[in-house]
């Protein structure tokens, strides 16, 4: 075979994306979930230290911990608990899209998720606003007020709330960054039903988040509510 | 891996099923954390987020349509957190049984 052949069937038959140590777009498109598998593990263990940290001290505090919990409006939780599952589902029909090649609609569900996770964002603000009206903010110098028997373990139970919904809130910032990016590949033609592990590999990413959130609303919202009926 | 598993394509009525399945779980859990079961109370809140939690793993996050090596990545790192958190709570709750009969 001649070179020049070669170069032709290099062109034809290569996809653009597909980076010279794979010999497949599948073998490369399986490596890439892979890998973000791994570090979903790993972000996992990550959120699991600071779910072990929570459980100690429950079992320590659980009279303070179901007390504190209910100090927490449900409501705002409950919406950004459905506002974080209809994204899930855009971006999973976003997913969907990119596969079979509906560009616009790939565009359309992006943004609509951008939004579903900005206005999590936004309850979330307004949530942490509350914890600052109603004095439930342990540190920065701010005053902390609550029942005088419940007064240090309450102190420990929103400060594992601050760190567990601000990681969290972390993550959903990111998430906003990484939907940004995946909507101007799509803009640009970089995604096709070819390659669209970008998306899918997002799409990971997002779902995680979601689950996170899915263990943090019963746990932080939930677990004093049948003894309670402050909040 | 069957090609089949490679580029699967789920039928849009799983999407909208299991979206449905969440919201009713979310409702539920709800409602039942406002009746007073005891000790109850942590195992069906808790069981119903490890349902929801595996319904968006598979559908949403097509590991039922995965690799075999993906399974295996995503059980150990269930697995490792399982480690985690049961050894820590071992110490922790037992701590002050320091003596034996």
């Amino acid at each position: 075979m001649s070179n020049g052949a070669a170069v032709a069937h290099d062109t034809h038959h290569h996809h653009p994306s597909l980076a010279h140590h794979f010999d497949t777009m599948d073998d490369q498109k399986e490596a890439s979930l892979l890998g973000m598998w791994l570090f979903l593990a790993q972000e996992i263990l990550f959120f699991g230290g600071a779910l072990a940290a929570y459980m100690v001290y429950r079992s320590w505090y659980p009279d303070a911990f179901a007390y504190a919990s209910s100090e927490i409006a449900i409501l705002p939780g409950a919406i950004n608990t459905a506002v974080l599952i209809f994204s899930s589902l855009t971006m999973a029909l976003a997913v969907r899209a990119a596969q079979t090649g509906e560009r616009n609609k790939v565009l359309v569900l992006i943004v609509i998720t951008s939004i579903l996770g900005a206005v999590f964002l936004g309850i979330k603000a307004y949530e942490y606003h509350d914890k600052f009206v109603e004095g439930h903010i342990p540190g920065f110098g701010l005053t902390f007020q609550f029942e005088e028997q419940y007064y240090r373990p309450a102190q420990i139970f929103f400060s594992l709330y601050f760190v567990l919904t601000g990681l969290h809130a972390l993550h959903m910032i990111i998430g906003l960054g990484i939907m940004t990016w995946m909507f101007i590949w799509t803009k640009n033609g970089i995604i096709t039903p070819e390659y669209y592990a970008p998306i899918e590999i997002a799409g990971l990413y997002w779902h995680f988040v979601d689950i996170v959130w899915i263990f943090l609303f019963p746990l932080l919202y939930l677990i004093g509510r049948h003894v309670h009926h402050v909040g | 891996m069957s090609d089949n598993q490679k580029h699967h394509l789920v039928p849009l009525s799983i999407y909208y099923t299991i979206f449905l399945a969440l919201m009713v779980g979310t409702a539920l859990t709800w409602w039942v954390a406002t009746i007073d079961l005891g000790a109850m109370n942590n195992v069906i809140m808790l069981t119903i987020a490890v349902t929801k939690a595996t319904l968006v793993v598979l559908f949403f996050m097509h590991v039922k349509y995965s690799s075999k090596l993906t399974w295996v990545v995503v059980s150990g790192a269930v697995f490792f957190l399982l480690i985690l958190l049961g050894l820590t709570m071992n110490d922790y709750l037992f701590r002050n049984i320091s003596t034996f009969g």
